[in-house]
Formats: structure tokens, C-alpha cells, sequence
């Protein structure tokens, strides 16, 4: 999910990157544990031999090193700590939502269908009558967010539900952000993120 | 405790402010209009345009009032490495001294340990230098320094001292309250102490 979100920045901005696929089921590279030592967690990016750990700040270090093509924020400082909290948002709410979807069972996986889709509707009140959070075009609430996408197909499937029939206007927002080439070529094939999901609950016997 | 980091903030770069309190446990109806997505203090208001969040306000008074005390450097990576210190702060270290606090037995000697090790990567961080920011208080110290007035509760309800585990940290801690916006920004720790107690009490922990 977050390695995506520098992925799309990094498409944006035209810059070339060698992709390292970490296997984080199994045993975590020498390399990221170097790289990473503080949370052992991808992403990292690695520039000029330097590493900048935690999407967020990196999707933020890739618009201030290539600040001259497509600005991911914008340059007014108000919209920019708006867009920050959005972001932020995102961070604190999604993953966590989503999680309690495939992770549990019965009652508790309703209230967490009911938190996830509440989380939509405020970023869904947020995004209003505009294409993009960033306005006209991709920004940087729209890079952190579509990543999460990926994995709808996933939680529906466990949850038995449907995303698109509780939050029409954000799936909208959605397949409107896959027609962009940076998106559809930096998030996962739905099918293949659920596989993976299946494989992750064997793992915690969740299944 | 994030409130404090925006009083330092606009304090360094001269600005004056209006500040209203809030009582947590009774928040108020502008509180509420005004952050309706997470309901917490603190906020900014300016130009009658919210900010909610504190480090985010932060780097908003920095971008803002950009001339004077710049709290992040210019340089991109360096940049990035002041936001991964402060998110690191955000991530560990508020639910570690809550934990100290609001824990009894061997829950209470866990979560010692991990606050401990908490302070430990960030006194690896500070090194030796005077502060987190270089030569010069900057995005991380200003992240930090609020949690220096909780220590005396740690301490005092955990029956340890932070001193005598990272001397290094609280010698950082000390320069920093010899700056008159730091001194004058953070709660007196004797005050937080009792309002610790009062937290106890009310959770049933004593």
C-alpha cells in the first residue's frame, strides 16, 4: 500500500527507480533492516545512498528534490497543511479500518464495515464536487488515498459487501485516478493483492 | 502536551496569539465546530482558517512566517530526516508515558522498559550534538520538549529517573528550557504531576 504511494510520485515526476520487491511474509532483506533500522518497515527509498523511510515523507521528499515537474502540493501554505491533515487522516484511519475488515468475524467484522465506510463518507464530504482531492488534478491526498484501492476488492470479498454501492462518488474518484498512468501502472492487480491477503490470514490463522 | 509545541513555535518567531484552554474531558462548542473530524486540540486559527493537527500547524508557522527561525532545514534529505524524527516522536512516544502512568505491577515495569528504549533511540539520534536540529533548536526539539514537563510524573508514578537512564537526553532537555519561549511555553511539571494523579484516580489506578 505505502510503497505505491512513492511509486505514483515518483511516475509523476518522471524520475526512473529500481524497484526492490521485499518477501515481508517470509524473512526481512539485510538491505531494508540497514536501511530501516528504526521500524524495519518498507517503503525506503534510496537516494544518492541515503534512505527516507515512512511514505508520507518520502512522497514529500520526492516533490522537494523534483519540485519543478507536477507539484504533488500546493504552494499557497493553508492549502498545503490542508492537504497534510487529509493526509494524515488517511494514515491514522484507512489501514487500521481495513484491517479490522479481513481480520475479524461476526459482529465485529459489521462494526468494522460500519467504521470503514463512515472513514469513506468524511473523505467522500472532503473530496465534495472536485475531480481530485488536489483540485483539478492528482495531489498529494490523492496519492496517499488511491493506493487503499487495490485492496477494495479484498475487504469486500471478506466483508461480503460492496464499497461502490455504500460510496459511489469515491469509487468514482477512484477508477478516475486508475486512468492516470502513474496509478495504473503502481497499483497491484486486485486479485493478486486478495491472494495475498488469503495467504496473510493462514499465516495468523484467521481464516 | 502537542499544544505547547505550537507556543513555542509562534513564540520563536515573535508572533503574538490568543490562547484558550480547553478542559478535555468538557470540550467546548467552538472546539467542536472547529475540528469536527477528530474533536482534539490543539488548533490554529488564523485568518479565521483552521489548523488542526500539531505538527502540521507547525510546519505551517514555519512556511508561514518563513524569515525568521526556520525550524526545518533547506536541504530536501535533511528535511526528511527532521519529519521522520518528529513522526517517530508522534508514534511512540505520547502511548509510552501514558503507559508509565496509568499502569501498576509488572505492566508497569513493561512499560518502563519500552519508554526507556524509546528515549534511547532518540539520545542515539541527538548524539552529540547540542541539539536535534544541529547547532540551532529546531523540528525535532520543538516536537520533543513538551513531553520534558511530563517527566517528573513518569518518574515519580514509575519510581525511576530518566536522568540516571539518559543523561544525555535530559542535558539536551535542560539547554532547551534555558530558552525563555521554551521555559515559558511548557506546563509546570508539578502541575502535571497533579493533574496525573487526578487521571489515576478518575481510572481507578491507585
Amino acid at each position: 500500500m505505502f510503497g505505491m504511494r512513492v511509486q505514483i510520485a515518483l511516475a509523476e515526476k518522471g524520475v526512473k527507480y529500481e524497484y526492490r520487491e521485499e518477501d515481508l511474509l517470509t524473512k526481512k532483506s539485510d538491505l531494508l533492516l540497514k536501511m530501516n533500522p528504526v521500524h524495519k518497515k518498507i517503503p525506503v527509498l534510496i537516494h544518492n545512498g541515503k534512505p527516507v523511510c515512512e511514505s508520507l515523507i518520502a512522497v514529500q521528499y520526492v516533490e522537494e528534490v523534483w519540485k519543478e515537474k507536477y507539484p504533488i502540493l500546493p504552494s499557497d501554505p493553508y492549502q498545503r497543511a490542508q492537504a497534510r491533515f487529509w493526509a494524515d487522516y488517511v494514515d491514522k484511519k484507512i489501514y487500521d479500518a481495513g484491517r479490522k475488515i479481513w481480520a475479524t468475524k461476526g459482529e465485529e467484522q459489521q462494526a468494522a464495515k460500519k467504521e470503514f465506510i463512515e472513514c469513506l463518507r468524511v473523505l467522500e464530504g472532503e473530496l465534495g464536487d472536485k475531480p481530485y482531492f488536489g483540485g483539478d488534478k492528482l495531489g498529494y491526498v490523492d496519492i496517499a488515498l488511491v493506493p487503499f484501492y487495490s485492496w477494495f476488492y479484498a475487504y469486500e470479498t471478506c466483508g461480503k459487501f460492496s464499497i461502490e454501492a455504500e460510496c459511489p462518488k469515491f469509487v468514482a474518484w477512484a477508477k478516475r485516478c486508475m486512468q492516470r498512468e502513474s496509478v495504473g501502472k503502481s497499483l497491484p492487480d486486485p486479485h493478486r493483492v486478495y491472494e495475498f491477503l488469503l495467504q496473510l490470514k493462514k499465516r495468523h490463522g484467521l481464516d | 502536551m502537542f499544544g505547547m509545541r505550537l507556543r513555542i513555535a509562534l513564540a520563536e518567531k515573535g508572533i503574538e496569539y490568543e490562547y484558550r484552554e480547553e478542559d478535555p474531558r468538557n470540550k467546548s462548542e467552538l472546539l467542536l465546530k472547529m475540528n469536527p473530524v477528530h474533536k482534539k486540540i490543539p488548533i490554529l486559527i488564523h485568518n479565521d482558517k483552521l489548523v488542526c493537527e500539531s505538527i502540521i500547524a507547525v510546519q505551517y508557522i514555519d512556511e508561514v512566517w518563513s524569515k525568521k527561525a526556520p525550524f526545518l532545514p533547506s536541504d530536501p534529505y535533511q528535511r526528511a530526516q527532521a519529519r521522520f524524527w518528529a513522526d517517530y516522536i508522534d508514534k511512540k512516544m505520547y502511548d509510552a508515558g501514558r503507559r508509565v502512568w496509568s499502569s501498576k505491577g509488572d505492566e508497569l515495569e513493561a512499560a518502563k522498559k519500552d519508554f526507556l528504549e524509546v528515549l534511547k533511540v532518540l539520545e542515539a539520534e541527538l548524539d552529540d550534538k547540542p541539539y536535534f536540529g544541529g547547532e540551532t533548536f529546531g523540528f525535532v526539539d520543538l516536537a520533543f520538549i513538551p513531553f520534558y514537563c511530563w517527566f517528573y510524573a513518569y518518574e515519580s508514578c514509575g519510581n525511576f529517573s530518566v536522568e540516571a537512564e539518559c543523561p544525555k537526553l535530559i542535558a539536551w532537555a535542560n539547554r532547551c528550557m534555558e530558552k525563555k519561549n521554551v521555559a515559558k511555553s511548557l506546563a509546570d511539571k508539578q502541575k502535571v504531576y497533579e493533574f496525573v494523579l487526578e487521571l489515576r484516580k478518575a481510572f481507578g489506578i491507585d
